[in-house]
């Protein structure tokens, strides 16, 4: 085998595995941060349907998964030097947001599972979450545009150096 | 729950402690016996001592007391003995260690054991998945755990059945000992996936019908002990997700792709 460090980086992997890693921090940081510290989220609403009870299981163990599968996966890209770092910021934001704006107008909202916070006056708080989850997500685009531009340079490089080459 | 209940009880759980002391005796005696020989990895055997030590502590008299009469500490032995203690004896790889003291008429009798069919149904993650979860929805979703409250033999058993079906469970997924029939990471992955949603489906029904049935506890008190187990099957789900992808990790076959990966057995030292 030729040296690994020559090994063409893995931009979609990258970016996928990181989406994977932004969604299982979000729904930790969700669990961290609303149940534990702050105590808005009820461990269950009396509104919720059953349905949501079902969906909430399997969602909260596909989250760990999706966590700890990201992080090895990532580990491995890293040891076969193919990990695009810009890729993986990129995809780290877009699952994140992805995630929040999910459990924002799923989650709260269709399937009533639990509210952000009760007790309040809610439309303030949902603008705020799903605000925040659009933020998120643009900044994910942007680091992907950014991305595929840095690409197409390095193609567009990689491709004159060959032309000249050839000549 | 009368007090002659706890005494009955009490004897129940000092036999099994003392079976499962009995076992590190003998784990530890064959660890000595390879001293000389190629060695055995004494992290191995720092695993195994920190599984039985989880056993006896789930065991322990206080908290079996607490037991008696509150769910929470019930909770907590269901989550020391049933999903933390067999972590740490399957990583302590018992049936390898066996399989290198034990004279070669007697291995080969293991080895053959372990490819005899029904090992094969028996060792799969799923076998362990029903065994374990399966009997969980029958513990608490019935009134069998009320009957294993007043039962002093109903409520050893039921020990017992916790170790095994656990450790049944997490050898499936995370045994390090050579098995012929160990399914794909992919197929492990996908029953631990399940095993975690059926974890946190049954704790929070738990929480919100006060289950188990038939039990007059408070109410405060059963939603604290389906919380401790919702969070516990969280800690004990990371813990195996990160033993398998650590062992996927460290498995020079299987570094390309999830899909190529057909079994993950440590390389024998």
């Amino acid at each position: 085998m030729s040296d690994p460090s020559l090994a063409p980086p893995e931009t979609g992997r990258s970016a996928w595995i990181s989406a994977l890693i932004g969604i299982g921090l979000m729904a930790a940081l969700d669990e961290i941060v609303f149940h534990q510290l702050l105590a808005w989220h009820h461990f269950y609403d009396q509104a919720s349907l059953e349905i949501g009870l079902l969906s909430d299981g399997l969602l909260h163990s596909a989250e760990l998964i999706a966590l700890v599968a990201g992080f090895f996966l990532l580990f491995d890209l890293r040891r076969r030097h193919t990990l695009a770092p810009l890729w993986a910021w990129a995809g780290g934001f877009l699952g994140a947001g992805a995630f929040q704006l999910f459990d924002g107008v799923i989650n709260h909202k269709l399937l009533r599972l639990h509210q952000i916070r009760y007790g309040v006056y809610l439309l303030p708080y949902d603008l705020a979450w799903n605000g925040a989850a659009l933020l998120l997500i643009m900044i994910g685009v942007g680091l992907l545009t950014r991305a595929r531009f840095v690409q197409a340079q390095r193609n567009l490089s990689a491709a004159e150096t060959r032309l000249g080459e050839s000549l | 729950m009368s007090h002659q209940h706890g005494a009955t009880s009490f004897w129940g759980e000092l036999v099994i402690s003392l079976a499962i002391i009995t076992l590190f005796v003998v784990y530890l005696w064959a660890a000595w016996q390879l001293r000389s020989r190629r060695g055995w990895s004494w992290l191995r055997s720092v695993s195994f001592a920190s599984g039985i030590v989880l056993v006896l502590l789930g065991l322990s008299p206080t908290l079996t007391a607490m037991a008696q009469h509150d769910l929470r500490g019930h909770m907590l032995q269901h989550l020391l003995i049933g999903m933390f203690a067999p972590i740490g004896l399957v990583l302590g790889a018992p049936f390898t260690l066996a399989l290198r003291t034990l004279s070669v008429p007697d291995a080969r009798r293991l080895s053959a054991f372990f490819r005899w069919r029904p090992m094969r149904w028996l060792s799969h993650p799923l076998t362990g998945f029903v065994f374990s979860i399966g009997a969980m929805y029958l513990l608490y979703a019935t009134p069998l755990f009320a009957a294993s409250q007043e039962q002093a033999l109903l409520h050893s058993l039921l020990h017992i059945h916790f170790l095994a079906a656990g450790f049944l469970f997490t050898w499936s997924l995370i045994g390090i000992d050579s098995a012929p029939h160990r399914p794909r990471l992919r197929m492990r992955l996908v029953v631990l996936f399940l095993a975690g949603a059926a974890h946190a489906i049954l704790a929070k029904a738990m929480y919100i019908y006060l289950w188990p049935l038939g039990v007059a506890a408070d109410a405060e008190q059963i939603r604290t002990a389906a919380k401790l187990m919702y969070y516990g099957g969280d800690l004990a789900e990371i813990v195996l997700l990160i033993v398998l992808f650590a062992q996927w990790y460290r498995n020079p076959r299987c570094q390309r792709d999830l899909a190529s990966q057909t079994v993950s057995v440590l390389p024998s030292k």
